[in-house]
């Protein structure tokens, strides 16, 4: 046989090499939604046919991912709104219009900051340690342990983390959302000089309990998307140490990137619907 | 000989293009203690991992107690795992719960004891396995001798019909080693079970073991008791026996081709 063109060989390998990456690409996406179903199953259908939920474990997860966190998220809410205040005075000041800084940083805190700051806190925080938890656990042979003591990995390590972060990333948001319009509160006192029950006022007015709503529901499904990603991740470690260090930077990276396209999806869904 | 316990047909696998395991044909019966017998990377511990469900052979079959596992839906799987007891070459301890958790959990998920008997039973297979006091300690602040034992008694813990190990002694000064042995033996004549025995330690071999099973690269050579593997003229058994290594090929050309080949 002749050998190929030195250069079509290149292209032909360059194809190659793209073609394998989509290929993974879609395996990852098959299994993922597998896990997805399999842990939903877990936590909605399994309670009816007797099999128990971990509650105890789902409560030190709660504590670990929510109770620990109400530090960080409060910060960084509080800063956020002060911000997000500072930019909305910048320009509704020429305006003479300050008091309209109390809608959009409402508004803008309970609709779509108060989420997605959480979410990001979360996933850095608590998705890379499901990620790094289940990984090790893995490469330590505890997760074959699991499974030959005739333990389904699933129900013992996903669910409690999933119905944890489920139950307690909405609750991060409300608190995030009114720290957040604290923050925006503090600076129009403060700095903008308006009146302490005006602002109040303005708030309560722009706010719709929908703004509010919207965000719990995006929370919700950012608690998901953090559980699952962290979870899939810690499964699909390979090899030793470095595995696991690989597998919980690519949970932070892939639950940030998948929170926010799922954040534009639902907001596309809200603003055209809602 | 009464019907096997356990029963491999033509079992076939393969990691990528690699292939481990070349048709296997085995069977192990009840209350023996059989050992597997073989070098590093001959398919042995992967051969566990596939009597035990934990992966999918690429063909064949393994049938315990007549079921098929890798076929076996989750239910049925379970109810045969519960009645397995395996021991990981590390232990596989969970490093967040303490030793005696470790091998409460087992009795508390499939059992409907309460708390104060489980505690007792815990205590006792600690007992057994020389660990009794240990079990507020982490594994972590075990030794590896300590964490394979505590290991051991969290595989027997549900007093299981058949009990794996794999490389029990693997790691451990001679003594605990032994230690091990004798616990194994134990096992056996007290609690009449039949026990699967990776390992590559012949001194071990030769106390606990009814039947040998030499694998190698993916086939068995020999399988038989410790008096017939001792009259054995199978190349591969003699050079396991007389602790003989590799005869070193001696073609320069080839050697040189190796060190300075061109890597494609």
């Amino acid at each position: 046989m002749s050998k190929p063109h030195p250069n079509k060989e290149k292209m032909a390998s360059r194809f190659g090499e793209s073609g394998r990456r989509l290929a993974y690409l879609f395996v990852h996406i098959s299994r993922m939604s597998k896990l997805m179903v399999q842990s939903l199953k877990a936590i909605f259908v399994a309670p009816f046919r007797g099999i128990t939920i971990r509650w105890g474990a789902t409560f030190v997860q709660m504590v670990r991912v929510g109770v620990e966190s109400v530090p960080i998220v409060t910060v960084i809410a509080f800063c956020v709104g002060l911000i997000i205040a500072m930019q909305a005075a910048y320009q509704l000041e020429r305006f003479g219009a300050s008091i309209y800084v109390a809608d959009l940083v409402g508004v803008s805190m309970c609709r779509e900051l108060g989420p997605l700051i959480t979410a990001i806190i979360v996933s850095g925080r608590s998705g890379s340690a499901i990620a790094a938890e289940i990984g090790t656990m893995k490469v330590s042979e505890e997760i074959d342990a699991l499974q030959t003591m005739a333990l389904n990995p699933i129900g013992f390590l996903v669910v409690p983390r999933m119905l944890a972060m489920m139950i307690v990333v909405p609750c991060l948001t409300v608190l995030a959302d009114f720290v957040g319009i604290a923050g925006g509160f503090v600076l129009a006192v403060t700095n903008l000089k308006l009146a302490f029950v005006a602002y109040f006022n303005q708030t309560a007015e722009a706010l719709l309990a929908k703004d509010f709503i919207t965000g719990l529901i995006k929370s919700f499904f950012f608690a998901i998307i953090i559980a699952q990603v962290g979870a899939y991740q810690g499964f699909n470690v390979q090899g030793g140490a470095e595995g696991v260090g690989k597998s919980t930077t690519s949970s932070v990276v892939i639950s940030i990137f998948l929170v926010i396209f799922a954040d534009l999806l639902f907001t596309m869904l809200f603003y055209s619907t809602l | 000989m009464n019907e096997p316990i356990i029963k491999i047909n033509d079992l076939h696998t393969s990691y990528g293009k690699r292939k481990i395991l070349k048709g296997i044909d085995l069977d192990i019966y009840a209350n023996e203690t059989l050992v597997i017998l073989g070098r590093s990377g001959c398919g042995k511990s992967t051969l566990l991992r596939h009597i035990v469900g934990l992966d999918k052979p690429d063909s064949g079959d393994i049938y315990i107690k007549g079921k098929n596992i890798s076929t076996a839906d989750e239910k049925q799987r379970n109810i045969l795992l519960k009645k397995i007891g395996m021991l990981f070459q590390n232990g596989a301890l969970f490093n967040s719960m303490t030793v005696g958790e470790n091998v409460a959990l087992p009795l508390e998920e499939h059992t409907p004891q309460d708390k104060s008997i489980i505690q007792i039973m815990t205590r006792m297979k600690l007992g057994l396995v020389g660990l009794s006091g240990f079990e507020n300690f982490m594994p972590s602040q075990l030794s590896g001798g300590m964490k394979k034992r505590a290991a051991l008694a969290r595989a027997i813990a549900m007093d299981p019909d058949i009990l794996f190990c794999d490389e029990p002694s693997a790691g451990l000064d001679p003594i605990v080693a032994v230690g091990i042995d004798n616990l194994i033996l134990k096992l056996k004549t007290a609690m009449r079970m039949t026990i699967v025995v990776v390992t590559h330690e012949m001194a071990s071999v030769f106390v606990i073991a009814d039947r040998i099973c030499l694998l190698h690269e993916g086939e068995i050579k020999f399988l038989g008791s410790i008096e017939e593997m001792r009259k054995s003229r199978d190349p591969n058994v003699v050079q396991f026996l007389e602790r003989r290594p590799d005869e070193e090929s001696l073609d320069p050309d080839k050697y040189l081709q190796a060190l300075v080949g061109e890597q494609r």
